[in-house]
């Protein structure tokens, strides 16, 4: 099973910036994986609308954040009242995964749900 | 059309305790489309618990031997739970989107595109407020630039962007580094140091030849009624703004949509006005406070 160290997925829904099938494949490895996860339609409108439920999810400890690019990330809570401290950033305590660039394994294998890291399997049904 | 994250009801999928898995092959669509959708989508397990993040509505989804006890920190949400064992992804999607039927607001279609200033970056400048002819910029009560009216930008225009001399303006849905957010390399730096001349473009000379061109086109497509010559105007106009301003990436919707001449020059004239009063204010706080705090002389 994968570290608990909470995820935030961005489904970068407003745009195709982000290549479908990093995301596609990454999402349903996270679905799979058994690991709890937040995910949410597009950091892009959340922050755009200052939505206050960024700011929680700023707060969490560990958080590693699956979206786009880091800085582009820092900046959009930042614009939304929801600053990432700049240090836990560059610490590693706060990760931000860019599906723009890596691939999903490269992606997977960082959140620990790649293919032979997590124990719950795809085709857990019903267990 | 996507609502807004708050509007729509936020989607918890249940697999903790005094519950099973939901089936992996309903799970899967399920999320892709509920965030395609516009929803947000929680997942726990034993192992975990979910934050409020200021949603009303609360839709629990699970394969439950006994219904869960949920208790939230706010009063104002409302709980939904299902038994999804016997549903299908059509059914659950029904019944989710009639519950956020009944709590979404209608709200106008409006891609996320908008400027993001990276203030680790940004001199305060305020060559981007002077620049901007849609009220985007503004000045914070601090006078540090701030992006005001974000729904006033012009969608798929980084224009903005290309003008800031410190490379300091994202667009994180444009196709490009480094405006989309990538590092910035030195040959980015290379070419923001050969700045554009703001008060040359606002003097009317990008603009006024970018309108005189659209009025052509405008005028020779309604007279001729030939797409293809219209679509060679617009081109040629896109390829001239590109040789003259080092491609600031303008689409040719807002070139078509720039007000007259005499509006620009009047918005130029504001917006110089702000952004002169706004560096003007920020000097005067910078020698208040020098002269409250004056630096420390060394001591020995």
């Amino acid at each position: 099973m994968s570290d608990q160290r909470p995820i935030l997925y961005c489904r970068c829904a407003y745009a195709k910036v982000v290549p479908e099938d990093v995301k596609d494949q990454v999402l349903d490895r996270l679905v799979d994986s058994g690991h709890p996860f937040e995910s949410v339609s597009d950091l892009c409108e959340m922050s755009a609308r200052k939505d206050p439920g960024l700011l929680p999810l700023s707060k969490q400890k560990g958080l590693r954040i699956v979206a786009c690019y880091p800085r582009a990330v820092k900046w959009l809570f930042s614009a939304a009242g929801a600053p990432i401290d700049g240090a836990s950033i560059q610490d590693g305590e706060i990760e931000i995964l860019n599906m723009r660039v890596d691939s999903s394994e490269a992606i997977c294998s960082k959140l620990g749900i790649a293919d032979g890291q997590t124990q719950q399997a795809s085709t857990a049904e019903g267990t | 059309m996507i609502a807004t994250n708050r509007e729509r009801p936020r989607v918890l999928l249940y697999e903790g305790v005094s519950s099973k898995q939901i089936d992996a092959q309903l799970r899967r669509p399920l999320v892709r489309t509920l965030l395609d959708r516009g929803y947000t989508v929680t997942r726990i397990t034993e192992s975990s618990t979910f934050g409020n993040l200021g949603h009303t509505e609360l839709i629990v989804l699970g394969v439950f031997d006994q219904l869960p006890s949920l208790e939230s920190e706010s009063k104002a949400l409302t709980i939904h739970t299902r038994d999804v064992q016997n549903d299908t992804l059509e059914s659950l999607l029904e019944y989710i989107d009639g519950i956020a039927q009944g709590v979404s607001e209608a709200r106008p279609h409006w891609k996320p595109w908008f400027p993001v200033i990276d203030y680790d970056r940004c001199t305060n400048c305020m060559q981007c407020l002077s620049f901007c002819l849609f009220d985007v910029y503004g000045v914070n009560q601090a006078n540090q630039i701030t992006v005001q009216n974000q729904t006033n930008c012009k969608t798929d225009c980084p224009a903005c962007s290309r003008v800031c001399p410190e490379v300091a303006i994202l667009f994180p849905k444009y196709k490009a580094g480094p405006i989309n957010g990538d590092e910035i390399n030195q040959d980015d730096l290379r070419r923001e140091a050969m700045k554009v001349d703001i008060s040359a473009l606002l003097g009317g000379d990008i603009y006024s030849m970018l309108k005189d061109r659209s009025m052509k086109a405008k005028s020779r497509f309604s007279k001729e009624r030939d797409d293809d010559r219209a679509l060679k105007e617009r081109q040629r106009c896109m390829d001239k703004l590109k040789t003259n301003v080092e491609g600031l990436d303008i689409p040719a919707e807002v070139l078509s949509s720039l007000p007259s001449l005499d509006q620009i020059q009047a918005k130029a004239q504001q917006a110089k006005e702000k952004a002169e009063q706004a560096l003007a204010q920020q000097a005067a706080s910078r020698q208040q406070s020098d002269t409250t705090h004056p630096s420390a002389t060394p001591s020995n």
